[in-house]
C-alpha cells in the first residue's frame, strides 16, 4: 500500500476561553486511503465536526490547532499560509456540511456559484466553465440541468439542494471530501438518495470520504472504515465490520447496544449510564472511566492511546496485555462515579 | 411583481391623503385663515365676502376635496409672508435642500459602507477601534454642535471653507445647482457632512453588524470550502447579502436627511425649504408649513416605494416565482 492519502497525527484543537482553554480534540491521530470512506462517529461534542474543520483548515476562531499535524498526500497542510491553504480548499479537500439550505448563497444562481468555483481553480473560459456547471448538475442528478442552471437556490428542494452543494464539493475533483453530517438535515427517504450518489460520485472520481455523522446506520452502509470519537478523543478505530460486530472499546459496546436492529427481538435496549462529560471536566486517565462498566483502577490514572486490536486499534487498557496483567480488575466500579452525569 | 407595485401605489395614496388631511386642518383651524391674510382695517362685511369668495363657507368635505385636488396639481394657494404662490417659492428652494441631501447621502454611504465592512473585516486592528470610537461621536453629537465645531474649525481658524451660504449657483432654468462651480462645492461639504455624519455612523455600525452576522452563515464557510478568494467571499457573498437592511435603513434615512435639513440649513444658512420651513413656523404662514409637511410626506412615499422595488433587485426570494421555473420537487 503507497502512502496514505490523508495523515492526521495527534491533532489538538484548543478554545481559549475567560475560564481557562477548552481541548475540544486532543491528540486524534488518523490516516485516510486513496479513494476510501472513513466514518467517523460520536455524539455531539465529541470533536468529530471540529476534526473535519480543522483539517479543512476552517476552525472558527478562537479556535484553533493547537498541535499535531495534518499532512496531505505528504505535504503538512496545517501550518501553511492562508492563500496556499485556500488553494488546496476546493481543489484537493472539498467539503459538504450538513444544511443544505444554509449552504448557498441565496442571493446567486447555483450556476454562479458553480461557475465561480471552477473559474478559481482552474483555467476554463467562462462559456466553457458554464458547460462544466451544467455537467456537474447533470453528474449529481439535477433533471433538466441545462434550465435548473439557472436556477435560484430557494427554487430548489432541500435534497436537490444537497445535490447542489455536493456537485459544487466535487467542482474542481478533489482527492478528499469531508462530509459533515451530509444528510441529517434531510428526508429519511431522501438521505439514503443522497448517501448513494456521493458514494457512486467519489467512487467513479476515485475520491476519498471523511463521512462525519452520529447515524451509525449511515456508516454501516456507506463506510469502509469507522472511527468512533468520544470526548475528543479517538476510542476506537477499525474496518466498519470489525467493529459493528465485534466492538472492543466499552463505549463502543455500549453504542451499538443501543442501537435497535429489525429482526432482533431485544425487549430493551442498553444504554450507557451518564453522559459525555464537559470539556471543562474532563476526568483524568480515559475520558470513559466513570461511565465505563469495565473500568480498572489504571484507567483513572492514565490515559491509553490507541493499542492494536485484531484488525481495530483501540484506545482502551483492557487490550493492552501487558497492563491488563498487571492491573485488577475493580469489581465494581466506586460508588458514586459510575453514575456521573454530565 | 405588478399586483405588489399596485398595492404599494395605493398604500402610497392612502397616505398622501392622510397627511393632506393633517395639512388640510392646519390650514383651515389653526387660526383664522381671513384673518391671517386681511389687515386690521378691513371690515366685517369685506371679510365676510371675502370668506364666501374662498369657499370657506363651503360645507367641511367639499373643503377638503377642493383643497386636496389644489394640492394634488401643486396648488397650496398664497404664502402670507411672501405674498406668491407657494409652489414658486417651494421650487425656488427645493434644488438647494435637494443637493445638500444627495451629497450628505452620498457621503453618508461613501464613508459609512467602506468603514462598516473595514471593521467587520478587522475586528480588531487599531483603525476600526478607531473607527469604532468616531462612530460613536458621530452618533453622540448633536447635529448643531458638529456643525459649529465645523465653522470654528474650517472657516474660523484655518479659513478654509466658507462659514455659510450658497454661492456659484448656475441657473439650468428648471434648476439651479450650485455643484458646477469651485465656490459651491466649497461651499457644500460643510453642511453635507453636518447633515450626514450622523447617517454615515449610523451606516457603518449597520454594514458592520450586518456584515459579522452573514460571516457566521453557513454559506460563507461553504464559499471559503470551496476555496474562493477572500475578495470574492467578502465582497461577492458577504456584502451582497448585507445590502436589504442597509437599503432599508438608507432610503429611510434619506427621507430623514431631507426632513431634517432645518438645523443644518439653519446654522448653514444654506437656503432651502429648511430655512423656508422656519421662517414660516416664526411668521405663522400656514399654506407654506402645510406645503412642506405635505411635500416631506410625497419625499418619504417615493423613498419607500424606490426601496421597495430594490428589494426586488437584491433578492431573488421575493420575485414572484414564474410557473414552469420552479419544477424540481
Amino acid at each position: 500500500m503507497s502512502d496514505p492519502l490523508l495523515k492526521v497525527e495527534d491533532l489538538r484543537v484548543e478554545f481559549p476561553t475567560r475560564r481557562g482553554t477548552l481541548v475540544a480534540v486532543d491528540g486524534v491521530s488518523f490516516h485516510v486511503d486513496q479513494g476510501e470512506v472513513l466514518g467517523v462517529v460520536g455524539e455531539s461534542g465529541a470533536g468529530k465536526s471540529l476534526t473535519g474543520s480543522a483539517v479543512i483548515g476552517l476552525l472558527e476562531p478562537p479556535g484553533r490547532i493547537a498541535g499535531g499535524q495534518v499532512i496531505l498526500e505528504g505535504e503538512r497542510i496545517d501550518n501553511l499560509p492562508y492563500e496556499r491553504i485556500r488553494r488546496i480548499r476546493g481543489r484537493k479537500i472539498g467539503a459538504i456540511f450538513q444544511d443544505p439550505l444554509t449552504s448557498l448563497n441565496p442571493l446567486y444562481t447555483v450556476g454562479r456559484q458553480l461557475v465561480e468555483t471552477i473559474l478559481t481553480h482552474t483555467d476554463l473560459s467562462l462559456s466553457k466553465a458554464r458547460d462544466r456547471a451544467i455537467e456537474l448538475l447533470q453528474e449529481v442528478g439535477i433533471p433538466a440541468a441545462d434550465r435548473r442552471v439557472d436556477s435560484f437556490p430557494h427554487q430548489f428542494s432541500g435534497g436537490m439542494r444537497q445535490r447542489v452543494v455536493i456537485a459544487l464539493a466535487l467542482a474542481a475533483n478533489p482527492r478528499l471530501i469531508i462530509a459533515d453530517e451530509p444528510t441529517t438535515a434531510l428526508d429519511v427517504s431522501i438521505q439514503a438518495q443522497i448517501l448513494a450518489l456521493l458514494k457512486r460520485l467519489c467512487r467513479e472520481h476515485g475520491t476519498a470520504v471523511i463521512l462525519v455523522t452520529h447515524d451509525m446506520g449511515v456508516i454501516a452502509e456507506t463506510a469502509n472504515r469507522v472511527a468512533v470519537m468520544y470526548a475528543g478523543r479517538m476510542a476506537e478505530i477499525g474496518p466498519v465490520r470489525d467493529v459493528i460486530k465485534h466492538p472492543r472499546h466499552p463505549y463502543t459496546i455500549g453504542l451499538m447496544g443501543a442501537i435497535p436492529s429489525v429482526g432482533s427481538d431485544v425487549e430493551r435496549l442498553s444504554q450507557i449510564d451518564g453522559s459525555m462529560p464537559r470539556l471543562t471536566d474532563i476526568p483524568t486517565g480515559c475520558a470513559f472511566n466513570p461511565r465505563c462498566t469495565k473500568v480498572l483502577d489504571r484507567c483513572r490514572r492514565d490515559r491509553p492511546d490507541l493499542i492494536p486490536a485484531g484488525t481495530s486499534e483501540v484506545a482502551c487498557w483492557l487490550y493492552d496485555d501487558a497492563g491488563a496483567a498487571a492491573d485488577i480488575p475493580a469489581a465494581q466500579p466506586a460508588p458514586g462515579v459510575a453514575h456521573v452525569a454530565g | 411583481m405588478a399586483a405588489f407595485i399596485i398595492k404599494r401605489l395605493l398604500h402610497s395614496v392612502i397616505v398622501m391623503l392622510a397627511v393632506g388631511f393633517v395639512a388640510f386642518l392646519m390650514f383651515n383651524y389653526v387660526g383664522d385663515p381671513i384673518n391671517n391674510m386681511v389687515g386690521q382695517e378691513t371690515t366685517v362685511v369685506q371679510r365676510e365676502q371675502l370668506r364666501e369668495q374662498l369657499g370657506l363657507n363651503d360645507p367641511f368635505y367639499l373643503q377638503f376635496l377642493r383643497f386636496a385636488g389644489n394640492a394634488a396639481q401643486g396648488d397650496f394657494g398664497l404664502s402670507y409672508q411672501h405674498r406668491r404662490p407657494v409652489e414658486d417659492i417651494i421650487m425656488e428652494r427645493l434644488p438647494a435642500t435637494l443637493e445638500l441631501s444627495i451629497m450628505s447621502a452620498l457621503f453618508a454611504l461613501g464613508v459609512g459602507v467602506p468603514m462598516g465592512v473595514y471593521t467587520a473585516l478587522n475586528r480588531n486592528s487599531v483603525l476600526s477601534k478607531v473607527f469604532m470610537f468616531v462612530s460613536l461621536v458621530g452618533v453622540s453629537l448633536p447635529t448643531f454642535l458638529i456643525g459649529i465645531l465645523l465653522i470654528f474649525l474650517f472657516a474660523v481658524q484655518l479659513q478654509w471653507l466658507p462659514s455659510f451660504g450658497r454661492p456659484g449657483v448656475v441657473d439650468l432654468g428648471w434648476w439651479h445647482t450650485s455643484l458646477l462651480t469651485w465656490d459651491g462645492w466649497k461651499a457644500i461639504i460643510m453642511p453635507a457632512i453636518t447633515l450626514g455624519l450622523f447617517q454615515m455612523t449610523l451606516i457603518m455600525r449597520l454594514v458592520r453588524a450586518e456584515m459579522l452576522g452573514v460571516l457566521r452563515t453557513d454559506y460563507i464557510k461553504f464559499a471559503r470550502a470551496r476555496g474562493l478568494k477572500n475578495r470574492a467571499v467578502h465582497f461577492g457573498h458577504a456584502l451582497k447579502n448585507t445590502m436589504v437592511p442597509v437599503i432599508t435603513v438608507t432610503g429611510l434615512q434619506l427621507g430623514t436627511i431631507i426632513a431634517f435639513a432645518i438645523i443644518t440649513e439653519t446654522v448653514f444658512q444654506w437656503p432651502g425649504i429648511g430655512l423656508l420651513f422656519i421662517g414660516a413656523v416664526r411668521d405663522a404662514d400656514i399654506p407654506v408649513m402645510s406645503a412642506y409637511l405635505v411635500m416631506i410626506a410625497f419625499f418619504f412615499v417615493v423613498i419607500n416605494l424606490i426601496v421597495d422595488l430594490l428589494y426586488f433587485a437584491v433578492d431573488p426570494r421575493l420575485r414572484v416565482e414564474r410557473p414552469g421555473a420552479s419544477g424540481g420537487h
